[in-house]
């Protein structure tokens, strides 16, 4: 399920090309807000869940979550270098997990990370507002990691289709029309922020059972069928 | 030692086919795969490594289908043809990952490194090296666990003669000690320097197979066709035409000259000028008109 070697090879793939510096440059984004805010305006419970909703959970986990789950295997399978790893007796549904875990991990440190120093920075998580978003964005990292990743292994515009549905979908509609927020996986984070806070500060679109159906079905989905794409993955004579 | 069987292998692509209905064995020792870019060459190597499926036959490896068979890899070594790899590793982490890859270590990576004279640059990023450079830690990351079969598509491309030289020096040590080494290159000379037995690919068809001699010959005896002009076309057609080396001779009355087909290579290059000096005719246009590699190729289709 899980190969040392590939994830290696997959972390330092994706913090050492250009896009990574997104990876650090939304995070560090989000806390300058959080000083500035928490300097100028206070504590206050419900600017900080709208700065965490708003820009950590609805904008900032989709974009680290396109970076770095596109970017664990879309650019090794358009350049043709993961033939050196489908070229080895190793499962490639193993290759897909492991890259997963990875984006993962990536995806969570960048985010959730961030998000809780955040969330102490504004308000010093009154009401449990820090650890509810903190919650949220672990639970999206995976999800949002699992789709991207599956986006990598299907589409060469990966990135674009990936960052086309986390703003327009996820940080528009999801935000705006009502439909579309029962498929949105902010909106199943949030659900289980909902949880967490236990309070009307953070509110979610979903049930909790639906919302943790969803989130587990669309991770598994997607990982699984990810791997049935690379047992198919063929690398077509270039002639 | 391993043999690969291909058997009535097609594989097409939409409409175009690339591999038409071929079928062969490959053994130990060196076997080059020889035709014209674009004959399908790399779909067939493709297909031998298990990175695509034959749209019909089958490809197997002592009797293991290779297609999503992860495990035929412990005894096959890929050199793709695609310059990616890792190009942020150095040339000794990337061959230590492939080691890793194959259940070996450090030690296994080393020594394959030294088996391509690397050492020397194996601590700089990969980005930096040459393509010869690149080639070698490829060939490093193929020979890691030792295979008995190593594919590589078309190796010497881009390196100097020196690597060149050194490269087919080791393939043929590979070959020697009872491996199974394929390598594809539509370069004759190549083929005939470094390969024991030749397969011959023409536009997805096995076009020949044999020894290099076997190979030489058919493509020295087949027709050679020129386009001459002189100062007397009709008079030189007629001494030719006596003469059993010249099959057939056509005047051509639009762009003027004579199209000549000739069966026997080297008397007709010997009869041509002596012909002309004895008849006082001058040669102004003596050009083979079809010497390119495709024309070569697809005689030997047709024999």
């Amino acid at each position: 399920m899980y190969d040392p070697t590939v994830a290696r090879l997959t972390y330092r793939a994706l913090l050492g090309r250009r896009r990574a510096a997104i990876l650090f440059l939304l995070p560090a984004l989000l806390l300058l807000i959080a000083v500035a805010v928490r300097v100028l305006n206070g504590a206050d419970d419900q600017v900080a869940a709208d700065l965490l909703g708003g820009f950590a959970l609805a904008t900032m986990v989709p974009l680290i979550g396109v970076i770095a789950g596109t970017g664990a295997i879309g650019p090794e399978i358009d350049d043709g270098s993961i033939v050196y790893l489908l070229s080895k007796p190793v499962k490639r549904t193993t290759i897909i997990t492991t890259k997963l875990i990875v984006a993962v991990a990536v995806t969570m440190v960048f985010s959730a990370v961030p998000t809780l120093i955040a969330g102490f920075i504004l308000n010093g998580n009154g009401q449990q507002v820090a650890v509810a978003y903190t919650v949220a964005t672990l639970v999206a990292s995976i999800a949002y990691s699992a789709l991207f990743l599956l986006l990598g292994t299907v589409s060469r515009h990966a990135v674009v289709i990936g960052l086309v549905y986390a703003l327009v979908w996820e940080a528009l509609f999801g935000s705006l029309i009502s439909g579309a927020k029962t498929l949105s996986v902010q909106q199943w984070a949030l659900a289980l922020a909902h949880k967490v806070t236990g309070n009307g500060l953070v509110t979610s679109e979903v049930g909790l059972t639906t919302a943790v159906t969803l989130l587990v079905a669309v991770t598994v989905v997607a990982t699984w069928f990810a791997g049935q794409k690379l047992r198919k993955l063929t690398l077509a004579g270039e002639e | 030692m391993s043999t690969l069987h291909i058997d009535h292998v097609s594989r097409w692509f939409g409409n175009v086919v690339a591999v038409n209905d071929i079928t062969m064995s490959i053994g130990p020792g060196v076997t080059g795969l020889l035709g014209p870019n674009g004959a399908g060459k790399s779909t067939l190597i493709n297909m031998m490594g298990g990175f695509l499926d034959p749209s019909t036959g089958s490809v197997t490896l002592d009797g293991q289908p290779v297609w999503r068979n992860e495990s035929v890899y412990r005894s096959v070594g890929v050199v793709p043809e695609r310059e990616a790899m890792y190009d942020f590793l150095t040339g000794r982490e990337f061959v230590v990952a492939n080691a890793e890859l194959q259940g070996l270590g450090a030690a296994e990576a080393q020594r394959a490194l030294a088996t391509v004279e690397m050492e020397y640059a194996q601590d700089r990023k990969i980005s930096t090296y040459s393509k010869g450079m690149r080639q070698r830690v490829k060939m490093a990351s193929a020979l890691v666990h030792e295979p008995s079969v190593l594919l590589l598509d078309e190796p010497f491309n881009g390196m100097d003669p020196r690597q060149r030289m050194q490269l087919m020096d080791l393939l043929r040590r590979m070959g020697a000690d009872g491996r199974t080494v394929l390598f594809s290159s539509h370069i004759l000379e190549e083929v005939e320097q470094l390969a024991s037995h030749i397969e011959v690919i023409v536009a997805g068809r096995h076009a020949a197979s044999g020894d290099f001699r076997k190979i030489r010959r058919l493509m020295t005896d087949r027709p050679h066709r020129y386009l001459v002009r002189s100062s007397d076309d009709r008079a030189l057609a007629a001494a030719l035409i006596a003469d059993p080396s010249t099959a057939g001779i056509e005047v051509d009355a639009v762009d003027g000259g004579l199209r000549i087909q000739a069966v026997d290579f080297g008397r007709f290059t010997e009869l041509l000028p002596r012909v002309a000096r004895e008849r006082g005719i001058r040669l102004l246009t003596v050009s083979p008109s079809d010497e390119s590699l495709e024309s070569v190729f697809s005689y030997l289709v047709a024999a």
